[in-house]
């Protein structure tokens, strides 16, 4: 699995056809079995990359490829930044919903009672949506993307609303379903420790539409332990800085 | 019992202020403050449908009652229909929509000697009033709803490849229902209102039919019986209706 996009444009028009030009002349690469990250300030343009290799938006220009071919709708596991679970389903409807939508798709029962059980959640497989804390809400939404089945994953700030101490051990468990099931993913936040801590590398974008790639030398696997590690403190007061002075 | 319990907390007010109306009416009329004939005591109203009970339930009653079923089914088929049809085809809405809005403003008791003109005095005139009154809430009610389906959630299911009818299935039609149900409570007691009005306008037989009558003869307390009648009809076809949306939206009604 290799996403690549090449030369890629977007711009939004509104209805009185003002033009919003928000990505331009973007290009950037995830290889198989990265974990990449994407972060940059309020309004750069995160959600519409992310919603552009969906292909819920159509670039006006460049290429966005998975394993060499142009992308389509259905390709990736997305998980938006609202958590979006339909109120009228239970928490394993909600999490089976992409194996009704995808006929080639098949996902047991059983399959999605044990995801429930890995995260904490099989107590409330028949429970509504509106019976559930914000974190558990977060790994349901999860779990939808995951069991779509595909390689890669998309996921818009998934932990943005979290208490310090939930996040910790989602991040825990998402670096471990990561790991064992050599998946692929692209992670927005705003959390600059959190993308340090998790990240192979980390895709910073500007205001001025540019990208870096930086590199993360942190060893696999992760402990909560390395967040005090001076190569991570750095990193993190590296890329504050390249932030900081960005204004809107 | 919890919920004869809780059924009571919301209604004790409402039953109290009703008896204290009705003991005041019963004493008005008793003591001749009011004519019994402007408005007839309530006892006397009970007496008479008792005394009535066998025109009134098996002859009117199953009149009016089949003219609502036919008018309410025909209505809420047709305007489920419609609303799909305007969901899915920008022709149809822009083709028919304003119609749906002009035809309420109507004035179907002006329109009705009408429909005795189409259909004579068949039960079909009546059909037609109890539809073109209850039509209008099922159309508007599910067409919004059906609309009201969020953009994000839409994009959801896009993203994992699902087809515009898999999402009509999957998100417009849950997301349509309480607009739906809301649409339908207010439409099956118009349509009784229809039923009625259609009976005044000439029929033989139906409480609406009879209330005219009745109140050609003078007979206030008649007149009452069919009201009262019709109006727990009314009733009770709500709480039908809303018995069933409880069921239907039980993710809405459980906390
Ligand atoms: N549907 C839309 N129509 C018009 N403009 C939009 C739309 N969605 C986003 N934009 C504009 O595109 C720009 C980028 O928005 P985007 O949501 O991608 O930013 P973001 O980096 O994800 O921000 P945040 O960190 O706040 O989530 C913003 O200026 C926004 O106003
Ligand atoms: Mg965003």
């Amino acid at each position: 699995m290799t996403l690549v996009l090449k030369n890629v444009s977007y711009t939004f028009r509104n209805e009185a056809n003002q033009k919003n030009k928000v990505i331009s002349d973007l290009n950037m690469e995830v290889r198989n079995g990265d974990f990449v990250s994407l972060i940059g300030k309020s309004g750069t343009g995160k959600s519409t990359i992310l919603k552009l290799i969906t292909g819920l938006l159509k670039q006006d220009e460049g290429e966005i490829l998975i394993n060499g071919k142009a992308i389509t709708l259905g390709d990736v596991g997305y998980m938006p930044q609202r958590d979006l679970l339909l109120p009228w389903r239970t928490i394993i409807e909600n999490i089976m919903i992409a194996s009704e939508i995808q006929k080639d798709l098949q996902i047991t029962k059983d399959e999605a009672r044990s995801w429930l059980d890995r995260v904490g959640l099989l107590a409330y497989e028949n429970a509504l949506p509106d019976q559930l804390s914000g974190g558990m809400r977060q790994r349901a939404a999860f779990l939808r993307a995951l069991l779509t089945g595909k390689d890669l994953l998309l996921l818009d700030e998934p932990f943005g609303a979290l208490d310090a101490l939930t996040k910790k051990d989602m991040q825990t468990w998402l670096l471990s379903i990561w790991q064992e099931l050599n998946k692929t993913i692209l992670f927005i936040t705003h959390d600059l420790e959190e993308a340090c801590f998790l990240s192979d590398r980390i895709l910073l974008l500007h205001l001025d539409k540019t990208l870096d790639d930086i590199p993360v030398n942190l060893s696999r696997p992760r402990h909560p332990e390395m967040l005090h590690e001076m190569e991570l403190i750095t990193l993190r007061h590296n890329l504050e800085k390249r932030i900081a002075h960005e204004t809107n | 019992m919890k919920q004869i319990k809780q059924w009571l907390q919301t209604y004790s007010l409402f039953l109290i202020f009703t008896l204290i109306i009705f003991i005041l009416l019963e004493y008005l009329v008793r003591s001749e403050l009011i004519p019994a004939f402007i408005i007839p005591a309530p006892t006397s109203v009970i007496t008479s449908i008792i005394e009535n009970w066998k025109p009134l339930f098996l002859e009117h009653l199953p009149a009016t009652l089949l003219e609502f079923l036919i008018g309410f089914v025909i209505a809420v088929v047709g305007g489920v229909g419609l609303a799909v049809g305007m969901f899915f085809s920008k022709i149809v809405e822009k083709t028919l929509y304003p119609a749906v809005l002009i035809s309420q403003m109507i004035p179907i008791i002006a329109l009705s000697p009408i429909f005795v003109l189409w259909f004579g005095y068949t039960i079909w005139s009546k059909v037609a009033v109890t539809v073109l009154i209850s039509f209008f809430p099922i159309v508007v009610g599910t067409y919004d709803g059906l609309k009201s389906s969020d953009k994000e959630y839409i994009e959801l299911l896009r993203s994992m490849g699902a087809t515009r009818m898999s999402i009509f299935k999957k998100l417009n039609i849950p997301m349509a229902m309480p607009s739906f149900f809301s649409g339908l409570k207010l439409a099956i007691v118009y349509a009784l209102v229809g039923a009625t009005i259609g009976e005044w306008l000439g029929a033989s037989e139906g409480l609406g039919y009879y209330s005219r009558r009745m109140s050609g003869n003078l007979n206030s307390e008649g007149v009452f019986a069919a009201i009262t009648i019709l109006t727990l009809l009314g009733i009770l076809m709500f709480a039908l209706i809303s018995l069933i949306e409880k069921r239907v939206l039980k993710w809405k009604y459980t906390d």
